[in-house]
């Protein structure tokens, strides 16, 4: 056996043991969620088509469940999506702005400010939950999908990246604009924007994981069913499903779970063809 | 279409470096004047003060006699090319041209006919759909250039435009600019460290150096009468030769320093008698031939044939002095021989051995 097929054969091997660890847990939720309750109450986890998807998945989609009984995952689905959605487009909003103002116009303490803004980093979420909340509250808007996203949009390390990447664009190109009349909002819109759709799409994809997996949060700020998130809703609605006499609805739970992956993976297979275009086509 | 003129302009950057001199200069309609010094001298920054880009410290610049110190960039009516392009890596090439037209609330249909026009008369017409990236650097050249024609400006501004091109290009891209300067006729500046381009394209030029003007002229003027040393030793290739030398004390003849002593017309420089000097001669003029007679002899070190001329470099037999000359067509000359030199009386440069100006004989 010649080396070059040894190394092909090794490395293969590694790339499939690899795919079946990770992909293992989400077949064996996703086969599970197709069974009866009565069968995962009886037989545990399950790795084959139970014939039960129709069912569960209506059920789970359309039927209101959770303690109160208001809420259906499609309701959770949406919440969520507005989370992603908001938490990412405001994140790359915000950070490109300010990114665009620290870099672009020489106003007194650009770098003090920069860097204040970056050791906010060092001040995650967790650190300032109460104060949050406090704030949140204060301004009457538990309950609410402004109190819910407008906290979290400020990123420092989406202005980092982008100072970065605005640092590197030339500066020639800048006076170019300037020579041929574009105001700073022009500039912005017409030349950083577009040079920048590699970066917004890079930013895009992981601020969207990272909002839609948010979980504390969403967890202190909404109290009430109609405003949960599938994260916080397979917890809760699991907790619901054992709690009762009846049998633990699992399949249930699998099929939340199932649900609650399938947007993130979405954007990423989508954003990821363009991201990577993107650096292909190397415009700059 | 307009004249320029800059008086005591300065620039003073933050940090306390004086980068602009006090520059005054005036520049006729339709005039091509070239900037030309080492790197750091300052020209690209006078450069971009006319182009608004860097704020004036002191002094006025104007443009058709409009004082344009406070007036924004894109309403000096200046348009720019710039050494790394500087077009916009997203537009297509038609894009890249239209958008300062766009800017300027052109209409549509007035900018498709102005842009078309522009790309015929650059040769980029099949380029117009196209992106940057997916051009030559001379075509991405062009369109830098047609970006500029569009706007149909009052000054056109070229900074280093050709540095990013190789040799043969650069010396096609150079006759171009020349011939659509003349075509449109637009004031231009430009600037650059290559001396060969600032002889061929200039009106006239002006050799920068530490933020001042060395001097300003055609390229004839600089070439035949050199005002500084620096100037001297900036303009022609290869550069003029300096030996340290004094006038005798009878003002009869110049002493090169442990060297040959060179005669001088009577009574040429009978003011200097005594004077110390920097003699200062073209390499194209130690000819070997010519009616002069030989004044020194070289030991040659080495020889470069480029063909049309021979470049010979080697030590005056006394005094030791190191000596380039320049002889036409191909010799035969090895290292070690000796070659007589001529230095013709009206083919040297005195130079003051402190200041470097030039002495000029009435």
């Amino acid at each position: 056996m010649n080396q070059s097929l040894l190394r092909t054969l090794t490395n293969h091997t590694i790339l499939i043991l690899g795919t079946i660890f990770m992909g293992l847990p989400v077949w064996v939720a996703f086969m599970s969620s197709t069974h009866a309750p009565e069968t995962l109450f009886r037989e545990g986890l399950q790795f084959w088509y139970g014939g039960h998807f129709f069912e569960t998945y209506t059920e789970v989609l359309f039927v209101e469940g959770g303690v109160m009984k208001k809420v259906t995952a499609t309701k959770m689905l949406l919440n969520s999506m507005v989370l992603g959605f908001g938490f990412s487009i405001g994140k790359v909003v915000i950070s490109m702005l300010a990114a665009y103002a620290i870099v672009y116009f020489r106003f007194r303490l650009a770098m003090p400010l920069f860097w204040i803004i970056f050791m906010t980093l060092l001040l995650p979420l967790e650190v300032r939950i109460v104060p949050s909340y406090e704030v949140v509250a204060g301004l009457g808007l538990l309950n609410t999908f402004t109190g819910l996203i407008v906290p979290l949009i400020a990123s420092a390390t989406g202005t980092f990246f982008f100072r970065q990447f605005f640092k590197s664009v030339p500066e020639e190109i800048l006076e170019a604009a300037r020579l041929d009349g574009a105001s700073p909002l022009r500039f912005f819109i017409d030349i950083l924007v577009p040079l920048s759709k590699t970066m917004i799409a890079a930013i895009f994809i992981i601020m969207f994981v990272v909002g839609w997996n948010q979980y504390l949060w969403p967890l202190l700020m909404t109290t009430s069913e109609e405003h949960y998130t599938i994260v916080i809703g397979i917890k809760q609605i699991y907790q619901v499903l054992s709690e009762g006499g009846e049998l633990p609805q699992f399949q249930k739970a699998f099929a939340l779970t199932i649900l609650a992956t399938l947007p993130p993976v979405l954007v990423v297979v989508i954003f990821q063809h363009w991201f990577v275009k993107g650096l292909l086509e190397s415009e700059k | 279409m307009a004249t320029l003129s800059l008086s005591d302009v300065n620039k003073r950057y933050d940090n306390g470096a004086h980068a602009v001199r006090g520059v005054d200069m005036e520049i006729a309609d339709g005039e091509f004047i070239v900037f030309v010094g080492p790197s750091g001298c300052g020209k690209s920054t006078l450069l971009r003060m006319v182009a608004g880009l860097e704020a004036i410290t002191e002094g006025e610049i104007a443009i058709d006699g409009r004082r344009i110190n406070d007036v924004s960039p894109s309403e000096c009516d200046v348009a720019m090319v710039f050494q790394n392009y500087a077009l916009y890596p997203h537009m297509t090439v038609y894009r890249n041209m239209a958008y300062g037209l766009s800017n300027r609330k052109v209409p549509k249909t007035e900018i498709e006919s102005i842009v078309r026009q522009a790309a015929a008369t650059l040769r980029i017409e099949e380029f117009l759909d196209r992106k940057p990236h997916q051009l030559s650097g001379g075509q991405r050249q062009r369109v830098a250039m047609g970006r500029a024609i569009v706007r149909n400006p009052k000054v056109f501004l070229f900074d280093e435009p050709l540095s990013n091109l190789d040799a043969k290009l650069r010396v096609q891209m150079r006759i171009e600019i020349k011939r659509l300067q003349r075509s449109i006729g637009v004031t231009s500046i430009y600037v650059t460290h290559d001396q060969i381009e600032a002889m061929t394209l200039a009106d006239r030029l002006a050799v920068i150096s530490d933020g001042r003007i060395e001097q300003m002229g055609t390229p004839i003027e600089l070439y035949e009468t050199p005002a500084t040393t620096f100037v001297a030793s900036f303009i022609g290739s290869p550069a003029m030769n300096f030996l340290p030398a004094r006038v005798a004390d009878d003002g009869g003849s110049i002493t090169l320093d442990e060297g040959p002593v060179l005669p001088i017309p009577a009574g040429a420089l009978a003011a200097h008698a005594g004077r110390a000097l920097t003699l200062g001669v073209r390499p194209e003029h130690l000819g070997e031939e010519g009616d002069d007679d030989p004044v020194a002899s070289l030991e040659v070190e080495l020889i470069e044939q480029l063909g049309a001329d021979t470049l010979i470099y080697g030590r005056l037999a006394e005094g030791g002095e190191d000596l380039t000359v320049r002889l036409q067509g191909v010799r035969t000359l090895s290292p070690g021989d000796t070659l007589p030199i001529r230095a013709p009386w009206r083919h040297l440069h005195l130079f003051d051995a402190e200041s470097g100006a030039r002495i000029s004989l009435g």
